[in-house]
């Protein structure tokens, strides 16, 4: 699904970032991605995101080379993985059921799907009745399950998580990670940053752990 | 931290697991959206709409702003349309004048009434000539008295001091200006004639003035235009500084930049478009205004000149092109801005 070929980056001001960088995460898996602050773990993610590009190597999404592709493709290859952050990200003008609507308004469905599908989502996440609400009535939990929401709308193959338990205290982040978990079991490919070990060992999964800019674990 | 089993809420959530089916067909690769073509076709015009007035939306909730910016630009398009709709008027004014290009023969003073008709006749029988008209010196006086508003001035004078005219208008086929000043010439060697003027100067001259007031009314216009377009592209700068969160996320989740550069097209369009019928009425109402004062002063000409408004179709051309300005302002902006706002 997620492919790193001998991936290194390079930044003029800061010099290599990530040397030879290699993994291959399968469809269905999910995987941790951890190390300590300036490993490498955000420009990685960069990378997958295709908001920076990769000096060397090659990253493979499903297929498709994205250290070659096109501008104009950038759009719908993002389509295609549901981005989750730390800070949320979320629109706080905008009611729950609007953010979580953006990806789907975005790639262009209709409204009653739209509507369909967002109520569908809603519900997965445990946020059933508080679509009219906007992000900042809401507490950190759950304006992480709606960043959740928003970024599984469109059942992409992949989800990215940027230390999505960073601001949540153990029990929610116990949570949200069992969410994390359902996904990977209706098949999706689920790629966690976090630098919480004591989260990450309780949950068996694969970690690969970054070490200035090198991958020590896979 | 060993495991607690205990936890209430993730439990609740256990329950329900069930309802989703762990089957890989669960993950669609294809994220496009589904439906057939009306379906698509639906959500696209839905998208436009919703740009449309929430555009619309935007303006209204910052009314402050919005008003500035649409007074300055009102005003910079009434300028515009105003110096054209002068220009017309003046273009209207010459033209009605072309058509009255005659020869004034001012007969010498001893010339007798009688004879004066006589070469009236001979005039009327020239075939160069369609009209002539004999004014003779009380006629004269008259005309004068009433159009020239010196009524009481010449009043006080003991004789009539005005000579007899004929006024000739020449075939319309005459439109050469070497032919009228020929048939001028020709009259001049009459020997009842003091003076045959053809009035062509000063309508050539009031012509040139008029073009050149032309060209300079099209540089003007060129640069309010383009204040226009600066001021929305300004505009739709700050807007895009304020939304530039909210632009990047919805770049992260897969927008084009055609999705994101929608709602400020709108708003452009919207700006311009809302000016536009602005300036209409401010020049509407300025040209009502002059309407009276303009219509005396044609009257004292003996003139039939009306004051010409913007017709419908200029009406609504004024108004494309202010919307036009609008989104070619938030277009350039857009293309510009857009490649530099990239997630962090």
């Amino acid at each position: 699904m997620l492919q790193f070929d001998n991936v290194s980056k390079r930044y003029q001001e800061t010099g290599e970032v990530l040397r030879d960088v290699s993994f291959h995460l399968r469809r269905g898996e999910l995987a941790f991605l951890t190390g300590h602050s300036g490993a490498g773990k955000s420009t990685l993610l960069k990378l997958i995101a295709v908001m920076e590009r990769c000096n060397k190597g090659s990253i493979f999404l499903d297929g498709e080379n994205l250290s070659h592709a096109k501008e104009k493709h950038i759009p719908y290859l993002r389509r295609k993985m549901g981005f989750i952050y730390q800070d949320y990200k979320l629109l706080q003008d905008r009611t729950v059921f609007d953010n979580v609507a953006l990806p789907l308004v975005i790639a262009g469905f209709g409204h009653q799907e739209v509507g369909r599908k967002v109520r569908a989502v809603l519900d997965k996440v445990g946020l059933t009745g508080k679509e009219k609400k906007f992000p900042l009535a809401l507490s950190g939990g759950e304006q992480q399950r709606v960043g959740i929401a928003r970024a599984v709308v469109n059942k992409p193959p992949i989800i990215i998580a940027d230390e999505p338990t960073g601001n949540l205290d153990p029990d929610l982040s116990a949570e949200i990670m069992r969410l994390f978990e359902n996904y990977q079991q209706v098949g999706v490919t689920v790629l966690i940053a976090s630098h919480d070990i004591s989260l990450i060992s309780k949950m068996n999964h694969r970690v690969l752990k970054l070490d200035h800019g090198q991958l020590v674990a896979r | 931290m060993n495991k607690h089993p205990q936890k209430k809420r993730p439990q609740t959530r256990e329950i329900k697991t069930p309802t989703y089916k762990p089957v890989k067909s669960d993950v669609r690769p294809n994220t496009a959206a589904g439906g057939g073509f009306v379906d698509k076709a639906n959500a696209y015009r839905d998208l436009h709409a919703h740009a449309l007035f929430s555009s619309l939306g935007r303006l209204v909730a910052e009314p402050f702003s919005s008003i500035m910016t649409i007074a300055v630009l009102a005003i910079a398009i009434s300028l515009a349309s105003g110096f054209y709709l002068v220009l017309v008027n003046a273009q209207q004014l010459t033209g009605n004048l072309e058509a009255s290009t005659q020869i004034s023969l001012f007969l010498k003073e001893e010339v007798s009434d009688n004879r004066a008709v006589k070469l009236l006749e001979t005039i009327k029988n020239n075939p160069k000539v369609q009209q002539a008209t004999l004014i003779n010196r009380e006629q004269g006086l008259e005309e004068f008295k009433t159009y020239s508003g010196f009524g009481s001035a010449v009043d006080a004078l003991k004789s009539n001091p005005l000579p007899i005219v004929i006024e000739v208008l020449p075939k319309n086929s005459l439109t050469n200006k070497d032919d009228l000043e020929a048939l001028q010439h020709e009259f001049q060697q009459n020997e009842g004639v003091e003076l045959a003027q053809l009035d062509m100067l000063w309508l050539e001259r009031l012509q040139s003035i008029i073009a050149l007031g032309g060209q300079a009314v099209s540089l003007l216009n060129l640069m309010l235009g383009l204040a226009v377009l600066l001021i929305t592209a300004n505009t739709i700068r700050l807007e895009l500084h304020s939304r530039r969160e909210e632009v990047i996320i919805a770049k992260l989740m897969g927008a084009t930049h055609a999705f994101i550069r929608r709602p400020f097209l709108y708003a452009g369009a919207w700006m311009g478009f809302i000016s536009g019928v602005a300036a209409w009425f401010i020049v509407t109402v300025l040209m009502l205004a002059l309407r009276s004062s303009v219509e005396h002063l044609s009257k004292l000409y003996g003139g039939d000149f009306h004051l010409l408004f913007f017709s419908f179709g200029q009406t609504l051309q004024l108004i494309a092109i202010a919307t036009g300005l609008g989104v070619l302002g938030a277009w350039g902006v857009l293309i510009y801005q857009l490649q530099r706002t990239k997630p962090e």
